[in-house]
């Protein structure tokens, strides 16, 4: 096994900064390591232009790396063209354009969407914003008793004739990997478009998007050891091609009067404005740094995380486990029986133990399992085992302060 | 409008906080002794009935729920406050604000900087406008009510 934990926290230049904090709120955002940091801080300082605009060779270069950009995402994702890589400044962003885009062409009043109990907001909100008020009706899968995606009512529901399916790749909340391959097949099956909300299930497992066949997938540059403001709306070219704007102005038109407008090719059609080159830049150096990391090796380390934590927890009493062990990306989701998880959370923080209390921005999935929300520990690569001992030591001493 | 019951058995329990729990609270040195008296702080306080656990009263802006109620006296002018939430830790929090501006008139609320108790206890280094904790969203509410009662 390639996996070196010592040398491989040495290029996060945070854990310098902080190394007297457990940081495990990787779900919420993941630090960075120097090669990220160098590529941005090398375009500032030594290509920073306009891209796509001006005539002089500055601009030029600029737009020559902020294209490569695309194309090593494109590769990532096994996209079958640079251009289906819409840059966006995140999932929330991308499900905006995409649901706006999608009303319309694709989707007219009585159509119907259906989702999943997990979902995220970024898969609820702009439904509700774009989609609801002119007619369009929201189904959504429920969790089975494991709190897992439940693929049987899913395929009851499947007959209810969705135009579009749209489901999380992993659990922010749960940790939960969805069945994902099994999820686009059978919603292609039923003639669905199908749109998979990668911004945890990109850092967990290879995805292959014509392997997949999926038609869109979005994810967060900030949830893939990349930039904040950076990420990405894939989508296959014919589907993307129908996609109304929902920003307009810049690189995105082709002609303007003040009558009209035409609008330009893809992607620059939905990429509206100076768009966030010095984080298009970020986001591909970090999927450059990924590519060179021993992906099983992670995703075995994270597994071994989650397993001996899930383990620890279990010995502790009055824990009430949200999350499954199995088929987990790394996120367990807990609550101390009888007490509110920003107390456990509070707890945690005085002893710079830094994880996320709440309903985590999925506050449907909480009424659901009919819970006031949960304290969720997420994991990433640069954890190590001792993190998790400590953790599991500091987790007694905050149990054992509610319990008195 | 005669002052509720809640009102009058709220400050009868923040005086003897004030006057009991805080100069303990101001001793103590280690995290874990102060997290447990501050964490006991909402026993101390009269139960909140059903009634008083309405929606108007919930303060925004918090992952845990709060509640908080306001009575001004008509011919004190002084502010009278109730206060319970889900959590506890928020809520001893508040109750250690809560002990030192309740029954202040709107003059004597205006020369006091309560959230500075905090810091000076290390409870909490920054009150910060984070969500997950909600102690922002209280303390603004706290002053948003004296001012338009003033
Ligand atoms: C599953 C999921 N979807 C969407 C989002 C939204 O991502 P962002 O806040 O980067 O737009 C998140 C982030 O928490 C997420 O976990």
């Amino acid at each position: 096994m390639n996996f070196n934990l010592p040398a491989l926290r040495q290029q996060f230049p945070f854990f310098t900064a902080h190394p007297d904090w457990i940081y495990l709120d990787n779900a919420a955002t993941l630090h960075k390591p120097q090669a990220v940091l160098d590529a941005m801080n090398t375009f500032y300082s030594h290509q920073n232009s306009n891209v796509h605009r001006s005539a002089h060779g500055l601009s030029q270069q600029a737009t020559a790396a902020f294209e490569a950009a695309r194309s090593t995402v494109a590769h990532f994702l096994n996209a079958r063209f640079p251009h289906e890589i819409i840059w966006t400044s995140g999932t929330t962003a991308g499900f905006n354009q995409l649901v706006f885009g999608l009303m319309g062409p694709v989707l007219q009043s009585g159509d119907r969407v259906l989702i999943s109990t997990m979902e995220h907001h970024a898969n609820i909100v702009p439904w509700h914003i774009h989609a609801l008020p002119f007619g369009v009706e929201l189904d959504v899968v429920p969790l089975t008793a494991e709190h897992r995606f439940d693929l049987t009512a899913f395929a009851e529901l499947l007959k209810c004739k969705p135009k579009v399916v749209s489901i999380s790749h992993v659990s922010n909340a749960l940790g939960h990997i969805q069945p994902i391959a099994e999820i686009v097949r059978l919603a292609k099956a039923a003639g669905a478009i199908v749109i998979l909300d990668g911004a945890q299930g990109i850092v967990w497992e290879k995805v292959d998007v014509q392997a997949l066949d999926v038609d869109f997938y979005l994810f967060s540059g900030h949830k893939l050891y990349g930039p904040t403001g950076s990420g990405v709306l894939y989508g296959k070219t014919e589907y993307l091609e129908l996609l109304r704007p929902l920003l307009g102005g810049g690189e995105m038109i082709k002609t303007v009067s003040f009558s009209g407008s035409s609008w330009n090719d893809l992607p620059y059609r939905l990429e509206a404005g100076t768009p966030n080159m010095a984080g298009a830049i970020g986001l591909a150096a970090a999927i450059v740094w990924l590519q060179q990391q021993d992906l099983v090796a992670i995703q075995q380390h994270k597994q071994g995380l989650v397993q001996r934590f899930y383990e620890g927890c279990r010995r502790i009493p009055a824990l009430e486990l949200l999350s499954g062990p199995t088929t987990n990306a790394g996120i367990v989701a807990l609550n101390l029986k009888n007490e509110h998880p920003a107390d456990l959370a509070t707890l945690l923080d005085q002893q710079k133990i830094a994880v996320r209390a709440g309903t985590h921005c999925a506050m449907p999935l909480f009424q659901a399992i009919n819970s006031k929300g949960s304290v969720r520990f997420s994991f990433a690569c640069y954890n190590s085992f001792d993190e998790i001992d400590h953790t599991l030591a500091a987790l007694t001493t905050a149990v054992e302060l509610l319990a008195e | 409008m005669i002052r509720p019951d809640i009102f009058t058995k709220t400050a009868t329990a923040l005086k003897n906080i004030y006057d009991n729990q805080l100069p303990q609270l101001r001793q103590l040195k280690d995290w874990q002794s102060k997290y447990r008296i501050l964490m006991t702080l909402g026993k101390e306080l009269p139960a909140f009935d059903s009634d008083w656990h309405r929606d108007e009263f919930l303060v925004q802006g918090c992952e845990s729920k709060a509640w908080l109620l306001h009575y001004q006296d008509p011919v004190t002018t002084q502010h009278f406050w109730a206060f319970d939430s889900d959590a506890r830790i928020v809520k001893g929090l508040i109750i250690l604000i809560l002990a030192q501006v309740n029954a202040l008139t709107a003059e004597e609320f205006a020369k006091a900087t309560p959230e500075l108790l905090l810091n000076e206890l290390q409870l909490q280094q920054n009150i910060s406008p984070s969500r997950s904790n909600g102690l922002l969203a209280v303390l603004t509410k706290i002053k948003n009510g004296v001012r338009s009662h003033c």
